[in-house]
């Protein structure tokens, strides 16, 4: 057994894992119609390959990435391309991103698959590029390209698998566990060859001793440790995770690697091991549909699919659903409209009925009772960066650390006045990026103000210059005036 | 289908919910009964009608201002904040104010020291400190007329019908003259005769009663305060640091002084006598306008502490709870952002 190490705060939530983890894993029905956003990775845009009007295979790359930080889209299905257009996908701002709309022509053909390849005699960077053209993410939420993390020229002492699933709510990672643990050693395998590590960690929180049990059995003739920790939400949060196992903190703007840790999802495992040993891109992956609805449950569901899509299948909404969220109920966010697609961090779709829930228990103001600060897991003193956020003192926010805020929501959930804290704080971070923005802006015009003065100048002088050559008898003063200097 | 769009979390601790801060509130009334109890059978029935008359005339000015500022009468009013303010006040006032002055206290406190502020969580100064001290500046024969204890049994000891005429009519009862039933307390006597240079231990053996006796009357009171205080602790209603600090704080600078120069007054009186328990656990600890961060809970209470033992020694005041804690209600936001736990990955 290892020795765990602590971190301040966290809540013990109520946890609703049993209403979605009791059956097993099912696949979605194939949608009509799916909705491919081209953006569902951290960096930029893929660039798009097909046209409206071009027929694509399963598996068929459809976006291009785009430079280091970006990863491939690959079409999830068989069939036609109807368009390429801006549509609505699920982002916190309701933005609308490019999206490639396939309609299914039901055949779900694939595309010729790879062979699979031995990756021990590959260069790692022919493995990186293979991870990278199969749009593999990290499928934890954060969507990082998986080949940039593994590329790292920093030596990994601490290798993290995570499985914890803090998130109350969410069990797809439990189910996959549970279903595919062979599978995701695979992965972790291929990981582990790239990286070289001292240890190897698979984390799981203690509340799922049947994922514990098939990880720990899927373990059982390599050197990786399965850890039990204890059910603590953030636990899986990065770093309070790394805290938890080695007892180190990520320095704060760092990242796991400045200390020699990697953390990978589950899920990301499953889908390395997919792309290596299969050749198969990631198109799908699984998704907790619960809350509010009459049939809880996990799907693998093809990205693109809408969420209404899901819904159905799940015995639709409960009476009240009134808000739909991509996520957990402690850090998701509310969605606009139940047509928008599945992406690569979707991990749950949680109904939600919150009317009558604000109604019983109103905002109430501060009173500085002090429980956010013993929950918070940065350290920070929540109820300071309230009231400076409230009161638009936005150099006090910073003085009080906003920015090391991971907005995990431990805060506003213990909050006995049920104050919406974490919106705060999203609110004055975006007015001081917007602060910034004018900042660089108004910097830049006045370096574009400074250089035309000093052009206009500089032309004045050339005129003058012209000038006296043309009127020798100012001349010999100017020459006196260049000596003196 | 179109849905609320609210921000994460969407969910929230119910069993922490149950934590309302109306409960800390009663709790905190609650945990005042003893020690008013205390002060009935000594003092009479005098504490009481303060009590009442300020409940009513809190929640009467608290339902005027919320009503002015457009506020959720019932939301707000059944934080009972104002009843705590009304019981922090009342018990500091002398047993036999007058009605107006207990009205005119409670009147400033909550209009001017809570509302004006901005309400509950806004004000910077303890509102019941406010009332007090304006009260102790305007009024300072009616605001340290104290009574002398007495069971209540003793033919000294006034009726409730007395008690309400006293405070209403200013009227007392015949048997009665104002010099017979009022005195100093044991603070301000040792406060007043230290400057005559008297011994301390000779004044300390004639005004410190016997536990027993019937003129012990303050030292039962503060045991119940205290009694109150602990359990607050112990349910967590309140943070320990601030009574600890501020206790700690007025043991630690009473007892340097008393070993270098026995003409101070010894810790244990310090501690035994006034209002510095009382302080302790119900007047610094109120959360809104004290200290937040653990560590400067504790500099906050022993600052209060600090504050206290110079009024008292070196001041003009006898006792000095209110102004020590509205002088750290000025310092708590700089505490406060001195203060800071150490941030999550900031090295150690
Ligand atoms: S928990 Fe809520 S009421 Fe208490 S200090 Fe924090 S923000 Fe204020
Ligand atoms: S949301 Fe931010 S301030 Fe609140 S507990 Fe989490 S890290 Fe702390």
């Amino acid at each position: 057994m290892k020795d765990l190490f602590s971190f301040h705060g966290g809540v013990k939530a109520a946890s609703h894992k049993s209403e979605s983890n009791q059956q097993p894993i099912k696949s979605s029905i194939l949608p009509h119609v799916l909705t491919v956003p081209l953006r569902q990775h951290t960096g930029s845009i893929s660039k798009p390959l097909v046209k409206a009007g071009d027929h694509v295979l399963k598996g068929q790359m459809i976006g291009k990435p785009d430079g280091y930080m970006s990863a491939a889209i690959h079409a999830p299905t068989s069939g036609r391309v109807l368009d390429i257009d801006n549509k609505l996908v699920p982002h916190p701002s309701g933005l609308l991103d490019l999206c490639v709309l396939i309609e299914s022509d039901g055949e779900d053909r694939w595309i010729n698959r790879r062979e699979t390849v031995d990756y021990k005699s590959l260069h790692p960077k022919k493995v990186y590029n293979l991870l990278r053209s199969a749009g593999v993410v990290g499928l934890g939420g954060a969507v990082v390209p998986t080949a940039v993390k593994l590329n790292t020229s920093t030596a990994i002492d601490t290798l993290i698998l995570n499985g914890s699933e803090c998130g109350p709510w969410i069990t797809c990672d439990d189910l996959l566990m549970r279903e595919r643990a062979s599978e995701i050693i695979s992965g972790l395998h291929i990981i582990v060859h790239i990286l070289q590590p001292r240890e190897v960690l698979v984390s799981i929180e203690d509340d799922k001793p049947q994922a514990i049990s098939e990880m720990e059995a899927a373990c059982s003739s390599t050197s990786y440790r399965v850890v039990k920790i204890p059910t603590r939400y953030p636990s899986g949060s990065v770093k309070q995770l790394v805290a938890l196992l080695t007892g180190r903190e990520i320095p704060i703007n760092g990242l796991p690697v400045d200390i020699g840790v990697q953390c990978f999802n589950v899920g990301t495992a499953y889908a390395v091991h997919r792309t290596i040993e299969f050749g198969e891109p990631v198109i799908s992956r699984v998704v907790t549909i619960t809350g509010h609805v009459n049939q809880p449950q996990n799907m693998e569901v093809l990205f693109g699919t809408p969420f209404s899509h899901l819904i159905n299948q799940s015995g639709g909404y409960r009476y009240g659903v009134d808000q739909l969220i991509m996520g957990g109920p402690m850090m998701g966010f509310a969605v606009h409209d139940d047509q928008v697609p599945v992406i690569k961090a979707t991990n749950c779709i949680f109904a939600a009925r919150v009317a009558n829930f604000t109604l019983q228990y109103p905002v109430r103001p501060c009173i500085r009772c002090g429980v956010c600060v013993d929950v918070c897991p940065m350290n920070l003193l929540p109820q300071q960066l309230y009231w400076y956020a409230r009161a638009k003192e936005l150099d006090r926010v910073k003085d009080y650390h906003l920015f090391s805020c991971i907005e995990c929501g431990c805060c506003s959930y213990v909050c006995p006045s049920h104050i919406p804290l974490v919106q705060y704080y999203r609110y004055a971070k975006s007015e001081i990026w917007a602060q910034e923005k004018e900042k660089q802006k108004a910097d830049l015009a006045r370096r574009r103000y400074r250089a035309r003065v000093a052009r206009l100048e500089h032309k004045k002088q050339i005129r003058e210059a012209k000038l006296q050559e043309k009127a020798p008898v100012l001349m010999p003063n100017a020459n006196y005036n260049s000596r003196d200097m | 289908m179109r849905f609320i769009m609210l921000n994460s979390p969407h969910t929230f601790s119910v069993s922490e919910s149950e934590i309302s801060v109306g409960r800390t509130m009663r709790r905190v009334l609650y945990a005042m009964v003893p020690g008013s109890v205390a002060c009935i059978w000594f003092f009479g029935w005098g504490i009481l009608i303060n009590i009442s008359v300020a409940t009513v005339v809190a929640l009467g000015a608290e339902a005027a201002m919320l009503t002015a500022r457009g506020k959720n009468l019932t939301l707000y009013l059944g934080d009972c904040s104002a009843i705590v303010t009304a019981w922090l006040l009342a018990i500091s006032l002398p047993q036999l104010a007058p009605w107006w002055i207990t009205t005119i206290g409670i009147i400033f406190a909550i209009v001017v020291a809570k509302h004006l502020y901005g309400g509950l969580g806004y004000n910077p100064f303890n509102p019941a400190m406010i009332g007090y001290v304006m009260l102790l500046i305007s009024f300072p024969i009616e605001m340290n007329a104290w009574l002398i204890p007495h069971c209540i049994w003793q033919p000294q000891a006034m009726s409730l019908i007395e008690v309400i005429k006293a405070t209403f009519i200013g009227v007392l009862p015949e048997r009665l003259s104002p010099d017979a039933i009022t005195g100093a307390t044991p603070l301000s006597i040792l406060h007043n005769n230290l400057e005559l240079e008297a011994s301390v231990t000779g004044m300390l053996n004639s005004y410190f009663p016997s536990i027993f006796n019937c003129s012990s009357g303050w030292e039962w009171m503060t045991s119940g305060f205290l009694a109150g205080g602990l359990w607050l602790v112990y349910t967590r209603t309140i943070d320990w640091r601030i009574p600890v600090g501020l206790l700690g704080g007025l043991i630690a600078i009473s007892t340097v002084f008393y070993l270098t120069d026995p003409h101070y007054l010894p810790p244990w009186f310090h501690i035994w006598s006034g209002a510095p328990i009382f302080g302790a656990f119900f007047i610094a600890t109120d959360p809104v306008t004290a200290s937040t961060t653990p560590l400067g809970r504790l500099i906050y209470g022993v600052g209060v502490g600090i504050i206290i033992y110079i009024i008292r020694s070196f001041g003009s005041y006898s006792d000095g709870v209110a102004f020590a804690v509205l002088m750290m209600n000025i310092a708590a936001p700089t505490i406060d952002l001195y203060t800071q736990p150490r941030l999550f990955g900031a090295g150690r």
